[in-house]
């Protein structure tokens, strides 16, 4: 193993040093974490170099799942690329598709029409709240409490029967068009999206009562992977690792999109910007979730759900760069039109990609099985990554 | 793949542009021949997004300093960008940052325009937390040139910049590991530049690796 | 010949104390037996609870309910390839999972099912025990050398460091319930099992619930010090898949590693068995001194065959509760014929001759029963310890906590 490693060009950034001439006389250990590992979310590879059981440095080897999405998106028309965008966070396919629609009517100047909005909303946060929930499940997994995955994953059924009944789709949705959505709300969307209201609150509770008090839990959480917010801001990373660093900072309150404006929602933010912290911001931004969505299916205005948008699209020459806030982050459209019908280029501002960035402070000094811990309280998704 | 026969153009600077809903505006020098079907001239819409001067204490205080360095500031549909020559903009990074507090480098990437003389335009997209601001930076850096890295500014952009690297083939000086990230290692070529042979690449990729003809 | 082996009939002690050897041997084929019963059924109650708790259903196509998944699982596993990597070491690859099978077994030598149901009564049956099981260490560390691959060395390592570890917590518990057995009015202690329970029995109090809340938090020690010295979860992270080492049995496939498996879950039993023992009241029936008389016992003598019946009940409602389509004819008439058999082995419990003699046999095993479940309710609600915290609350917590229980129960028992 030593000879194959040596030759790889990623090792040789971390510094295999001269072995330490201490009485232990420990040699620098270099561990692979495969492409293919049951803890790593997706195709990522997780390079590390320990000592004993201590993560000196790691080295993240992405573009496993490298499709070339910004490149086909210079081949498509702008409504043709649209599908193309929820397969990249396919957790929350939901997300990317509001961030492109947008990105797009802005270049071509239209608006959504209210009731649109609304939809786009309830979607959206439903969406959210789906991609936590997975998010829970999983990162319970790998620190090995095995129950919450299941409980999790039984309520999200219920947000991707909405999905189905709305769209035809459950992972990949296509929710959305540009100009507004495609689909009228279905007879009893609003009965649905209430029940649903009423039926996961105690479901919550119950991850909470699961988890947040568990000793073993709270062991395995604090302080691990912590980030300062100075680290979090200069690394650029953003969505709930930000808030749990402690900057109040989310994209829906401080550059509004899509009408939510006009809800009313608080941002959970934490201390101390470790594993425990964004559990906890997670767990109440399912819940702020909750809140905005029985704040819009109320509201639905009536109306038409689609803008007046030219068959043919051909924004006029010029670029936009439109984020929004997904579940995982800043998601960010910057998109460049030369006048014709397809982009000249789209460029795809993943979140995911940019924490992942942050892994390698976050895990110096502490142990090997904190960097799973530390993978999964990331929230990312290869799709997103690596596009 | 097929070519792109107008060339696009940043937003012009100081003109004016025509509405949109009209034909493609007469910047473009048209080659009519390959024009895709224009739209009829439709009534002149109420406000059409053109790219204004941008007029801020930032703007003027840059303008002050480098004059001519600084080629635009312009606003389009709202969002402020500055267009600056490629030997003062790290400087200028450096003040951004350090002065105009935007301390977030929200992303950085680059676009593509093989008619161009100075083909590749670098595009730093920042955010200042403490006002709110979103602004974005453009340089415009010819084939084969390369600039300095904005690692020290932001180390978010260690991996953007290499990630601009292996798409475009931008390098960027004083980068501490600028290498491929998204392809394989002995990848040739940039996928994201105009002039990329798509499919030839992938045949011979695939004939090379793994020793088959490609299913295209 | 049959002198000697109807000699032993009439006796009551041990056939090892007898020095019966004939009847040893009957009594060592009837445990071994129970206890591979023992852990099939642990294993179907396994997969089958750990799946009630995370909302879903577990095996139910082999056999009505899953019932006949642990022999499926056997079969297969003994008809998979038998895998040795290249550079093993063969002798020592071979063995280790023998040696934790032996460990894990030979403690059942001591256990006690009744007063006089045991193979046989060393009088140093506790030592005996704690000395045999930890044997197991050794086992877990041949196999992560012998696998010549670094991960399951470094996992085999972690897991013996573990194991060594809790069992001084256990030890420090299992004295200061041993020195409550020197409380009786001989003045003197005994480690014989046998001897443990007849002392609760003479002392009329369960060891749990003496000097409380000593007796109690050396109990619970106990109970989690036994965790982590069988690799359970919370304190599975030499063996679990999701961390970075997989475990000393990664490189064991097959027969070798259902032997793991079967070593693993016998020493569950063997220690939840000591448990039951020291503070449980071994084969004593619940209640013994609160709940005296005749009419009591008779009640408590009804129990397990009332229990019996339960499970026959519970087994036909699951009968009825069986799809009526022609492809479940065979699944309905295999669990009707559990519940008769249940059913019937319930109306068998309640024969006299019967009754009084399984009496103990039964409540030991239902006390043992109890641990199990508990194991397996652990596994589904608790994460993991992470291996530092892991070896931090085995000797910074439990520990100290032991040290002082023991020390302060020795006072109790000279002022007392």
């Amino acid at each position: 193993m030593g000879d194959q490693i040596t030759k790889d060009p990623y090792i040789s950034h971390l510094e295999l040093g001269e072995p330490d001439k201490t009485f232990l006389d420990t040699n620098e250990l270099i561990i692979n974490m495969g492409p293919q590992h049951p803890a790593t979310h997706g195709v990522l590879r997780v390079i590390l170099k320990l000592d004993g059981e201590k993560v000196l440095g790691t080295e993240c080897v992405i573009g496993y799942l490298h499709r070339g999405v910004e490149k086909i998106a210079e081949n498509r028309t702008y409504t043709m690329f649209n599908p193309y965008v929820d397969r990249m966070d396919y957790v929350a396919a939901v997300s990317n598709g509001l961030g492109y629609c947008e990105a797009v009517e802005k270049l071509l100047n239209i608006e959504a029409p209210p009731r649109a909005k609304y939809i786009r909303v309830i979607l959206t946060e439903l969406n959210r709240l789906a991609s936590h929930q997975l998010w829970l499940g999983t990162h319970a997994l790998d620190i090995g409490a095995m129950t919450p995955l299941f409980y999790t994953f039984r309520d999200r059924e219920e947000i991707l029967k909405i999905f189905e009944k709305y769209c035809g789709a459950r992972l990949t949705t296509h929710a959305f068009r540009i100009g507004g959505c495609q689909y009228e709300t279905y007879d009893g969307f609003e009965r649905d999206v209430k029940k649903f209201l009423d039926f996961v609150p105690p479901r919550i509770d119950e991850y909470e009562e699961l988890l947040t008090t568990n000793r073993i839990w709270v062991e395995r959480t604090r302080n691990v992977g912590k980030i300062s917010a100075a680290d979090c801001k200069a690394l650029g990373v953003t969505g709930p690792v930000l808030r749990a660093s402690g900057v109040k900072w989310d994209i829906r309150k401080a550059l509004p999109y899509a009408n939510y404006s006009e809800f009313d929602f608080e941002i959970p933010t934490g201390v101390n910007g470790d594993t425990y912290d964004r559990y906890m911001v997670r767990m109440q931004e399912m819940r702020q979730s909750l809140r905005i969505i029985r704040q819009a299916v109320e509201k639905i205005p009536e109306g038409p759900i689609m803008a007046k948008v030219p068959k043919v699209m051909k924004p006029p020459v010029g670029e936009v760069y439109h984020s929004i806030e997904a579940p995982k982050g800043e998601l960010g459209y910057f998109v460049v039109s030369d006048g014709s019908t397809q982009p000249y280029r789209v460029r795809v501002r993943p979140p995911s990609f940019v924490n992942l960035q942050a892994l390698d402070v976050m895990v110096r000094g502490q142990l090997v099985a904190d960097v799973i811990a530390v993978i999964g309280t990331l929230d990312i998704v290869l799709g997103e990554v690596d596009r | 793949m097929p070519e792109e026969t107008k060339s696009p153009t940043p937003p012009p600077s100081g003109e004016p542009k025509p509405p949109a809903g009209q034909a493609i505006p007469g910047s473009v020098q048209s080659t009519s021949a390959q024009k895709p079907l224009e739209k009829p001239a439709a009534p002149a819409k109420p406000a059409g997004p053109a790219p204004i001067p941008w007029e801020s204490p930032l703007v003027t205080r840059l303008k002050a300093q480098y004059g001519s360095g600084v080629r635009e500031a312009n606003t389009y549909l709202g969002q402020n960008y500055l267009v600056l020559e490629p030997s003062i903009t790290n400087e200028i990074l450096q003040i951004l940052r350090d002065e105009e507090q935007f301390d977030y480098c929200v992303d950085l990437t680059a676009v593509h325009y093989p008619k161009r003389e100075k083909q590749f335009d670098l595009v730093w997209i920042l955010y200042s937390f403490a006002r709110n601001e979103r602004l974005r930076v453009k340089t415009m850096l010819a084939d084969g040139e390369s600039f300095p890295s904005s690692v020290a500014i932001w180390p978010t952009a260690n991996w953007l910049e290499r990630e601009v690297y292996d798409m475009f083939g931008i390098k960027f000086d004083g980068h501490p590991d600028l290498k491929r990230i998204l392809l394989p290692d002995g990848w040739k070529g940039y996928p994201l530049r105009k002039d990329y042979g798509i499919i030839q690449q992938d045949q011979e990729w695939i004939q090379i690796n793994l020793g088959i003809e490609s299913g295209q | 010949m049959l002198d000697y082996i109807t000699s032993y009939l009439g006796m009551n002690t041990t056939p090892g104390q007898a020095g019966n050897v004939f009847w040893a041997v009957v009594y060592i084929f009837v445990v071994f037996g129970g206890v591979s019963v023992a852990v099939m059924a642990m294993n179907w109650l396994e997969r089958k609870a750990l799946a009630h708790f995370q909302i879903r259903l577990g095996p139910m196509r082999v056999g009505p309910h899953g019932l006949l998944q642990p022999i499926a699982d056997a079969v297969k596993l003994l008809t998979k390839e038998d895998i040795i990597p290249d550079e093993a070491d063969r002798f020592v690859f071979w063995i280790a999972p023998l040696i934790i099978l032996c460990a894990s077994f030979t403690v059942y030598i001591v256990i006690p099912f009744g007063p006089t149901h045991a193979i046989t009564d060393l009088n140093i049956g506790i030592l005996f025990m704690l000395g045999v099981s930890s044997l197991s260490v050794l086992g877990v560390v041949m196999a992560g050398w012998a696998s010549n691959s670094h991960y399951p060395l470094i996992g085999s390592l972690r897991s013996s460091a573990q194991m060594i570890s809790y069992e001084i917590a256990m030890g420090m518990a299992v004295v200061s319930a041993i020195l409550m057995t020197s409380l009786n009015k001989s003045g003197t202690g005994t480690l014989s099992m046998i001897g443990i329970v007849e002392a609760q029995q003479q002392q009329q109090i369960w060891f749990l619930f003496k000097f409380f809340p000593l007796g109690f938090i050396a109990f619970a020690i106990f109970a989690i010090a036994m965790v982590a010295e069988t690799n359970r979860a919370p304190f599975d992270l030499p063996e679990a898949e999701s961390e970075l080492t997989a475990g000393f049995h990664t490189e064991y496939s097959g027969l070798r590693w259902s032997l793991f498996m079967l070593g693993e879950y016998a020493a569950m039993i063997a220690v939840s068995s000591i448990a039951v023992t020291l503070w449980l009241g071994g084969w004593l029936r619940p209640f013994p001194n609160t709940l005296t008389g005749a009419t009591w016992d008779l009640v408590f003598s009804l129990l397990p065959g009332f229990i019996f019946l339960a499970l026959a009940l519970i087994a036909f409602v699951g009968v009825i509760r069986m799809p009526k389509h022609a492809y479940f004819r065979i699944q309905t008439a295999g669990l009707a014929g559990f519940g008769v058999v249940l059913g019937l082995i319930g109306l068998i419990l309640f024969i006299p001759p019967v009754r009084d003699r399984i009496q103990d046999i039964f409540w030991f095993v239902a006390k043992v029963a109890v641990f199990m479940y508990l194991y397996i309710w652990y596994r589904a609600t608790f994460p993991r310890y992470r291996f530092d915290q892991l070896m931090k609350v085995g000797w910074k917590v439990l520990l100290p906590i032991a040290i002082g229980v023991l020390i302060l129960t020795a006072i109790l028992g000279v002022v007392l």
